[in-house]
């Protein structure tokens, strides 16, 4: 393996939505030498690559940025930051009018202006968002791109980043990478559970199977404060595809009915989490399935989907084309997914200021890594991205860069040589991870116990994630892609114990389904009107309470 | 859900291999493009949008339905085409114009 030692200025971990848009920002603000590491390729990599069809956080006129901090909050049943919310709902216009300058298409009505769903969304055509975004980075002088490049751990020293670690995936090259200051911009977790349908379509899931918390766990390994992970995301979505239902329940105004026709939403709210809690108990009652009422819609209705389907989720429109059924002569099944961590949509994350700083020293995070700020979808993504750049940059123009100590490196390489070499292990690294993911499902909340768990549950887990952390030590690697694959089950493992860790930590019910804690069924805003927060010491998740922000406040900064 | 590339239209440019957000995708010995891991494609299609002759298709696993379509796109003009492959000879074909938006 060859090693190869670079100097930038601003790394940025992760070239997707937050990342690409993070590399833009400080290019254009800044005189600062940047790199992308991507494990993908930037041209279709994270959350965009098949396209979205709506751009969801969005200022509608009439509307004000305190009215999305409202709604986020509301839905996430007050456990958000305010200051978060509204510095990201203060962008959320200007990044969309970027969007279209880069050449996105954003339907438009008779007066020229952005045509409305509702009143947080806008419709375009997604198909090729993420090819125009990674088309801007690359006219960009300052900024280089590593694609297939897979970063494996920072480099901290007394709480400061001083750069990152990486392997390559198809150029057999260690990466030691001296920065002045680091985003992370890796996206969330998905994998962490069993999925729908774990044989053939196990990757066929709602968040992208190769966001396997990377960037969480580099945090989590160095003692930064996490935030929330116990507000775990399960998605409301059209059975087996697992295609978006808020194009038909939104846009085509089709409700959530059970198998005996009555719509049932209204019986339960129309929080994100009680839409999937009232999906789950139609079920468990005996009155499903469920689904979204598209029976009778209009053919032009019908065909209009069918092509907003194709753009985005493109199995959902062939399962409608090969069953021989008119979407107005059936209604789409729904349900669950198994649970992701993912705080785009809800609050977990890095605990970051209003900054975006985490807290190691030149740390930032944006995207789907960052907590508190849930419903960011895409343009909230390139908010943060935009925020944590500029913080960055500033960063950097007042504090020198440090170097990476030998004594790091090489215990690095021997790792890797660990997992290259000597190591025998009875198991591989896939079955590992299937194993992980039955006990997150069995024990955890997973799909199988319809998403509710007990105390004592999240014992087993603990006890048996931390087996197979332990015979994760000895997977064996054939190839650089194997390597890269244990690093990912390692990294979901180290994950996975902070949410099990979180999950026992808020003792009630705050979300249903997302956090249904058997033992506390009820909400217990007395008490738990609080952050659950989490910092990893001597190897053990230490969870930290932290009180609420203010409504209306604006900034927070770090304390102890 | 996975893809299938055909070989025999596959010239070996490897935008396939480039795009792919999960590096599913090799090149063999042969030059032509191939799947390695084809349980853990996630469906995004890039692949298939990308390739210029038109050789990747994708299905849906029987475990989620599939019937056994192939489906690909091509550009036609300035418009996105998709071709649906039906096992029985049958063919669908969808227009989308790339300018136009999303209705819902």
């Amino acid at each position: 393996m060859k090693i190869e030692k670079i100097k930038t200025e601003l790394l940025i971990i992760g070239g997707g939505t937050a990342g690409c848009y993070a590399a833009l920002t400080a290019s254009e603000n800044a005189d600062v030498k940047i790199l992308i590491c991507e494990k993908a390729n930037i041209e279709r990599s994270g959350c965009l690559a098949a396209g979205v069809n709506a751009l969801n956080a969005y200022i509608t006129e009439g509307r004000t940025p305190q009215d999305y901090v409202d709604y986020a909050k509301k839905d996430a049943a007050g456990i958000v930051r305010d200051d978060l919310l509204y510095t990201m709902s203060e962008r959320l216009n200007k990044v969309t009018k970027r969007l279209e300058e880069l050449g996105l298409v954003i339907l438009k009505d008779e007066n020229g202006r952005y045509a409305a769903r509702g009143n947080r969304n806008i419709k375009i055509n997604g198909e090729n968002i993420k090819p125009l975004l990674a088309a801007a980075v690359e006219k960009l002088p300052n900024v280089m791109v590593l694609n297939r490049v897979n970063v494996i751990d920072f480099s901290v020293r007394d709480n400061k980043i001083n750069g990152a670690f990486a392997i390559g995936i198809e150029n057999d090259t260690f990466y030691v990478i001296e920065a002045a200051a680091v985003i992370v911009a890796t996206g969330g977790a998905a994998g962490l559970y069993k999925p729908n349908n774990p044989g053939f379509s196990r990757h066929k899931m709602w968040y992208p199977p190769f966001n396997t918390g990377a960037g969480y766990a580099m945090g989590i390994k160095h003692g930064a404060e996490m935030t929330t992970f116990e507000m775990r995301f399960i998605a409301l979505r059209c059975k087996d595809t697992i295609a978006p239902t808020g194009t038909l329940a939104q846009g085509a105004g089709a409700k959530q009915i059970n198998s005996l026709g009555e719509v049932y939403e209204t019986k339960y709210g129309l929080t994100t989490s009680e839409r999937v809690y009232g999906t789950v108990t139609e079920n468990i009652e005996g009155r499903g399935p469920c689904y979204l009422k598209t029976k009778g819609i209009s053919p032009e209705t019908e065909e209009s989907l069918l092509k907003a389907y194709l753009n985005m989720a493109p199995s959902q429109a062939i399962k409608w084309i090969e069953s021989g059924k008119k979407l107005s002569e059936q209604n789409v099944e729904i349900e669950g997914t198994e649970p992701y961590i993912v705080g785009g949509h809800t609050a977990s994350g890095y605990w970051v200021d209003t900054n975006r700083a985490t807290t190691i020293n030149g740390l930032f995070a944006a995207g789907d890594v960052a907590g508190g700020c849930p419903q960011k979808y895409v343009t909230g993504a390139l908010a943060e991205g935009e925020i944590a750049a500029l913080s960055a940059v500033k960063y950097i123009a007042e504090n020198a860069a440090d170097t990476i100590d030998e004594s790091e490196i090489n215990s690095h390489i021997s790792e890797i040589k660990k997992f290259t070499g000597e190591n025998h292990s009875r198991f591989s690294t896939e079955r590992l991870e299937e194993a992980m993911q039955t006990v997150m499902d069995s024990y955890a909340g997973g799909i199988k116990t319809n998403y509710r768990f007990n105390e004592k549950q999240l014992d087993i887990a603990d006890y048996k994630i931390r087996q197979l952390e332990k015979l994760s030590e000895n997977l064996h690697a054939e190839d650089l892609q194997e390597l890269m694959y244990i690093y990912e089950l390692r990294e979901r493992l180290t994950v996975c114990r902070s949410v099990i860790a979180h999950l026992k930590a808020r003792q009630e019910t705050r979300w249903h389904s997302f956090a249904e804690n058997l033992d506390y069924p009820e909400k217990d805003e007395k008490n738990w009107n609080k952050y659950v927060n989490s910092r990893l010491e001597n190897g053990e998740v230490k969870i930290i309470l932290r009180e609420l922000t203010k409504e209306g406040q604006r900034t927070y900064e770090h304390s102890n | 859900m996975s893809i299938a590339i055909d070989k025999s239209k596959c010239v070996g440019c490897g935008r396939c291999h480039e795009v792919c957000p999960g590096t599913l995708i090799k090149i063999g010995g042969d030059k032509k493009a191939y799947i390695k891991y084809p349980k853990d494609c996630w469906g995004c299609t890039s692949c298939i949008k990308e390739c210029p002759v038109y050789a990747i298709s994708f299905y849906l696993g029987a475990d989620i339905g599939g019937m056994g379509s192939m489906v690909h796109t091509e550009k036609k003009d300035s418009l996105l085409c998709w071709i649906i492959d039906h096992p029985d000879g049958v063919k669908t074909e969808i227009d989308i114009d790339p300018k136009e938006s999303n209705k819902y």
